[in-house]
């Protein structure tokens, strides 16, 4: 079923992406041609095929529980849009 | 010098015929010359470069320096780079500076390599055309009016118009070989898990390889020994003794079975490459290997399984991306809650490509949509991997054409994503199966444009890969091609 100018708003919204009426429209188009060449994957058979995540099989290494980053907040924070004492700022907001 | 193989440069680097900082400096005029045209760099630093170079030179002077010691490498823009912008071809990112190295350039960096700049690319490697850039799209130096392939676009223009000896790419579809098979270069994407992703900007982490460009095999061997190996900072690093892949480049080929898959010679090949790719399988025969007929039976379906599979984990991964830590954040306004600072920073800060990709992802993977659509795509992964394996039982290597078609013309299909999305038909199931894969160039098409040759091994046999596209390139002069009007 093709996606409704309402799904892609909805979609849109979850994905955190503002979107306007006209984006939204030139958007749905594109998406519906985009999930058409992606329903082709409907007609086969995967019935009892184990799906596959990653190419070589999805068990992860453990590592030993120790400290390997020193600190480098000050670093990392040289590149964030506004921090102020060592905290990261964001807008002022009215919740 | 600008052409000399990385063979060429080491030695002329160790007898002292030039010095690495002569050498950077004879790159960067040529970027300077070429770049304002072609818009393969996004970020050039003339005096970094240089400081490196000038250690290089300290290092080749004490003797027993690493092969490619003072040699410049140019950079994809994904790659973090300590000090270096680090852009991933996005306005969110234009104003990040590296604040460490990626492992890749770490490596390059203990190998005294220099890095030469940071090249244009597909906004966060989303793209096959290098047009979805936020800094404009690169040009291809065989024709400044075609694409020169995506994402790794500008590392491919870089080392084809000779403004860099070799460069790095990543690719997570096809975005080493389609813009080494468009630009007439070789490129190699390793099997998956070889060169650690850490440093690597994510797009769709498990398809994410990172690998080399340049204008030979032998030139992909002595890099991939610097670019891969285990590295605990990757989750899904593989850990394996260390090898040289430049060992078996001397091999003979009698005996190898080459594998061509019937499907990759079907509808939608145009004709030109067909034609390039066939007489390159004659060329292999004359070298002494032999012909396997093979079936890729789910190979169609790659495109549809990948466009799930890729923008579902790239909307995971993007979703860092949020005006908070790093990067972009939309101008201060009288935002209502804070979700209208992420809505608009993620608006403002991502191109439209990369805002459809994180919509397709965000719905594939949205309550009552997973099985249909990320289930289904994961096991049709299965059936795609499974084929290469019957494949292999049958062959050495699976070989066809790299891409559908030659360049194609900036702006042909910048309004049609599907069709842009087809471009990567033949590289994507290599990706979706973790293979190793490369392309070399094997002729040319319509409008004098390069061909690429795809060469797909099983896991772990890049040495074998880069020995067969060693001796197909003795007995060729594709590799050796330059582009006209800019010869070096």
């Amino acid at each position: 079923m093709p996606l409704s100018i309402d799904d892609v708003r909805r979609i849109a919204e979850l994905a955190r992406i503002g979107i306007s009426d006209a984006e939204a429209r030139a958007v749905q188009a594109q998406l519906n041609d985009i999930f058409e060449m992606i329903g082709r994957m409907q007609k086969v058979d995967t019935e009892g095929v184990e799906p596959m995540s990653h190419a070589h099989g999805s068990a992860l290494r453990l590592r030993e529980d120790k400290v390997t980053e020193g600190d480098q907040r000050e670093q990392f924070q040289s590149v964030a849009p506004q921090v102020e004492a060592g905290l990261y700022l964001v807008p002022k907001v009215i919740e | 010098m600008l052409n000399a193989s990385l063979k060429g440069l080491s030695a002329a680097l160790a007898q002292k015929k030039i010095s690495s900082v002569e050498l950077t400096q004879l790159f960067l005029n040529r970027i300077e010359k070429l770049n304002p045209a072609l818009n393969a760099f996004i970020t050039v630093d003339a005096a970094k470069s240089l400081a490196q170079a000038r250690t290089a030179d300290a290092r080749i002077a004490k003797g027993g320096a690493q092969p490619l010691a003072g040699i410049p490498v140019a950079h994809k823009d994904i790659f973090v780079a300590k000090g270096w912008l680090t852009t991933c071809g996005s306005k969110m990112l234009s104003n990040f500076t590296g604040p460490y190295d990626a492992n890749v350039i770490e490596r390059f960096n203990d190998a005294g390599a220099v890095i030469l700049g940071k090249t244009n690319m597909d906004e966060f490697a989303m793209g096959s055309s290098t047009e979805t850039s936020f800094y404009g799209p690169a040009r291809n130096p065989w024709d400044q009016a075609y694409v020169p392939g995506g994402s790794s676009g500008g590392s491919a223009a870089a080392v084809a118009a000779r403004m860099a000896p070799a460069a790095t790419g990543t690719d997570t579809g096809g975005s080493i070989r389609q813009p080494a098979a468009l630009s007439g270069l070789s490129g190699l994407k390793p099997t998956y898990g070889l060169v650690s992703r850490y440093g690597m900007i994510a797009f769709a982490s498990s398809l994410d390889q990172g690998g080399p460009i340049a204008k030979s095999a032998e030139d992909l061997a002595l890099l991939l020994n610097v670019m891969a190996g285990f590295d605990a900072r990757d989750s899904t690093s593989v850990e394996r003794a260390r090898e040289d892949y430049a060992r078996d480049l001397e091999k003979p080929l009698a005996g190898l079975r080459i594998g061509v898959p019937k499907e990759h010679f079907g509808e939608g090949l145009a004709a030109d490459v067909g034609k390039a790719v066939e007489a390159a399988l004659k060329e292999f025969e004359k070298l002494g290997a032999k012909r396997v007929p093979i079936g890729l039976p789910n190979s169609g379906l790659s495109v549809p399984a990948y466009y799930v599979i890729a923008p579902a984990e790239a909307s995971s991964n993007l979703s860092r991306f949020d005006g908070v830590r790093y990067g972009y954040r939309a101008k201060d306004s009288d935002y209502v809650h804070i979700a209208d600072m992420y809505a608009r920073t993620r608006a403002e800060g991502f191109g439209a490509e990369v805002r459809r990709r994180i919509l397709i992802g965000t719905y594939v993977l949205s309550h009552g949509y997973y099985d249909a659509y990320y289930l289904k795509a994961q096991k049709i992964r299965r059936l795609i991997a499974n084929d290469f394996a019957e494949a292999f039982k049958l062959c050495d290597l699976v070989v066809g054409p790299t891409t559908p078609t030659v360049a194609f013309k900036i702006g042909a299909k910048a309004a049609n994503p599907v069709q842009m999305y087809l471009n990567d038909i033949y590289t994507i199931p290599a990706n979706l199966a973790g293979l190793p894969a490369m392309s070399i160039p094997c002729g040319f098409g319509k409008d004098n444009l390069p061909v690429g040759l795809h060469i797909v091994g099983n896991y772990f046999s890049e040495a074998r890969m880069l020995n067969v596209a060693h001796q197909y390139q003795k007995a060729t002069d594709w590799h050796k091609r330059e582009p006209a009007g800019i010869q070096a």
